[in-house]
């Protein structure tokens, strides 16, 4: 058995090692260097790209993000409840309004984000429409605001918020909302004493898989944003393209990591079996 | 059910798929602006014709096809083992690289890569994407595979290797078969994951090794392009199937 398992083993990780660990090791090494003439690292060691990080300029780019971040993880929890409620409600249809969220969200995420362009901009669906009907004489600012990155990043991830509290609440024994009713609670009062708290885990670990996955977010902001909505993950890729500040970009990186290690920790010791 | 909440579900799935739909609907338009003129195949004819829109899709398939041959192979002999006798580093590390964001992973690949150039002169190209994607899909694999195997009765194993079947016979003859909807579900996954990716890719990829992906990017970024509309409906639609797919094959017993 050792052998086969030891064949069965090796690809996976020599691949993780090579191509995911040894990376991240070369980019926590870059992140301590100095930033090199043309682009590329270079000694002394250093603790500085850290400290830049308090940067008023850097500051208000992590705080826009977390803000962004913030507000979409509290747009997606407030939409997402409620069709997580109605599908686990929803009886024998259950697995077809399941696909019905499960679908758009595997086909391409850069499709899903350039159809809120064709929508948004000023020659856009919704600006068009609104002239025709003669609504509005000026198209309005839509494109290119936080408005459009919000929106963009709930489009994005709200999936990610539905699918875990359907989870939780598909496990709720009905006869617990039966014995509250019988008990005389008004149905709201059903869903705020006993369904919301029960279904807090999977809350909990919605909300964390949106909020980190907004705070990673490159695309979205990259083409719904303009030049005053840059997040984290877009000054990540300028520092490495554009201003050529690689350990900078690698300091930022491990920052970006750090964060969505430190907010995962509690959700994945939660599920003490996990995926894998 | 009260009516409201099925009123609200009407609204939150016009929400999820509106957007979409708007834009098949516009793909169709003869119009080159966005108010409807008459129905045409303008734009599929554009797509179709476009050299550098053909030359990324082949390159997307065979990226795809790579990536999801390698993945698959290997994150299903990884689950395996797995599922044997579980390893927290190597599971611990499976996580990482599935939460990590990925822009991220994107420049720390970049950085891997330029090392290789300078000691190794390893040159950017579709070679250096299908390892990129080979790296962030396994992962997927693994998962999927895994939580069919958590189904599959271990004793049945355990007979085989009493009858006297090897450690490889007992795999590929008696769990192998039992997973194959799991691993085809899986690699699904894996090349719809690959065929979509944009932000790791365009980091990666060489100069003679443009996706579609990082085509329709750049017309996006260009101005309004009905092109764009004829080719982003075709890729939703392909991969929806892929996924419907997918699905069916996962919860397939």
């Amino acid at each position: 058995m050792n052998r086969l398992r030891f064949w069965c083993l090796a690809p996976a990780t020599t691949l993780l090692a090579v191509l995911f660990l040894v990376p991240i090791l070369i980019i926590a090494a870059y992140s301590l260097l100095s930033r090199g003439p043309y682009g590329g690292v270079m000694p002394p060691w250093t603790l500085e790209n850290y400290t830049r990080l308090a940067d008023p300029l850097y500051l208000s780019i992590l705080w826009r993000t977390s803000l962004y971040s913030l507000a979409a993880t509290a747009v997606c929890l407030l939409a997402g409840f409620p069709l997580a409620w109605f599908i686990s409600r929803s009886g024998p249809r259950k697995s077809l309004f399941l696909a019905l969220v499960i679908v758009p969200f595997w086909t391409s995420f850069l499709v899903r984000t350039y159809a809120w362009m064709f929508l948004l901009r000023d020659t856009g669906l919704i600006n068009s429409t609104l002239q025709s009907l003669g609504l509005i004489h000026q198209p309005l600012p839509l494109l290119y605001t936080p408005f459009a990155v919000i929106v963009g990043l709930v489009y994005g991830y709200l999936p990610f918020m539905i699918l875990p509290i359907y989870a939780t609440l598909e496990k709720l024994d009905p006869s617990l909302l039966e014995a509250s009713a019988d008990l005389g609670a008004r149905p709201i009062t059903t869903m705020f004493q006993i369904v919301i708290p029960l279904a807090r885990p999977g809350m909990l670990a919605g909300g964390v898989l949106v909020f980190i996955s907004c705070l990673g977010a490159y695309l979205t902001p990259d083409l719904l944003g303009g030049g005053k909505t840059i997040m984290i993950g877009n000054l990540v890729q300028n520092q490495f393209t554009a201003a050529r500040d690689w350990p900078f970009g690698a300091a930022l990186s491990l920052l970006l990591m750090a964060v969505v290690m430190a907010m995962l920790m509690p959700v994945l010791r939660r599920e003490k079996d996990g995926l894998l | 059910m009260s009516r409201w909440l099925s009123l609200y579900a009407v609204a939150a799935y016009a929400f999820l798929h509106l957007p979409l739909a708007v834009l098949a609907v516009f793909s169709f338009n003869s119009s080159r602006v966005t108010a409807w003129e008459s129905f045409s195949f303008t734009w599929y004819r554009a797509a179709f014709t476009d050299p550098q829109l053909s030359e990324a899709t082949v390159n997307s398939f065979l990226i795809g096809a790579a990536a999801t041959i390698l993945a698959t192979a290997i994150g299903t002999l990884c689950a395996y083992a797995l599922w044997k006798r579980g390893s927290l580093p190597i599971t611990s590390t499976l996580y990482l690289s599935m939460v990590t964001p990925e822009i991220v992973l994107g420049i720390a690949l970049l950085a891997l890569y330029q090392w290789m150039f300078r000691y190794l002169g390893l040159q950017l190209g579709l070679h250096t994407v299908i390892l990129a994607h080979v790296m962030f899909c396994t992962a997927y694999v693994v998962t999927v595979v895994a939580a069919r195997l958590r189904s599959i009765d271990a004793s049945l194993e355990e007979a085989a290797l009493d009858l006297g079947a090897t450690d490889w016979q007992a795999f590929h003859r008696v769990t192998l078969p039992q997973l194959v909807p799991a691993i085809v579900s899986a690699a699904l996954l894996v090349f719809i994951t690959s065929f979509d990716d944009f932000v790791i890719t365009s980091l990666v990829a060489g100069v003679d090794s443009e996706t579609l992906p990082m085509v329709i990017y750049a017309m996006a970024r260009k101005g309004f392009n009905p092109a764009v509309n004829a080719i982003s409906t075709m890729i939703v639609l392909g991969l929806g199937v892929l996924i419907l797919l997918s699905s069916r094959l996962e919860r397939k017993p």
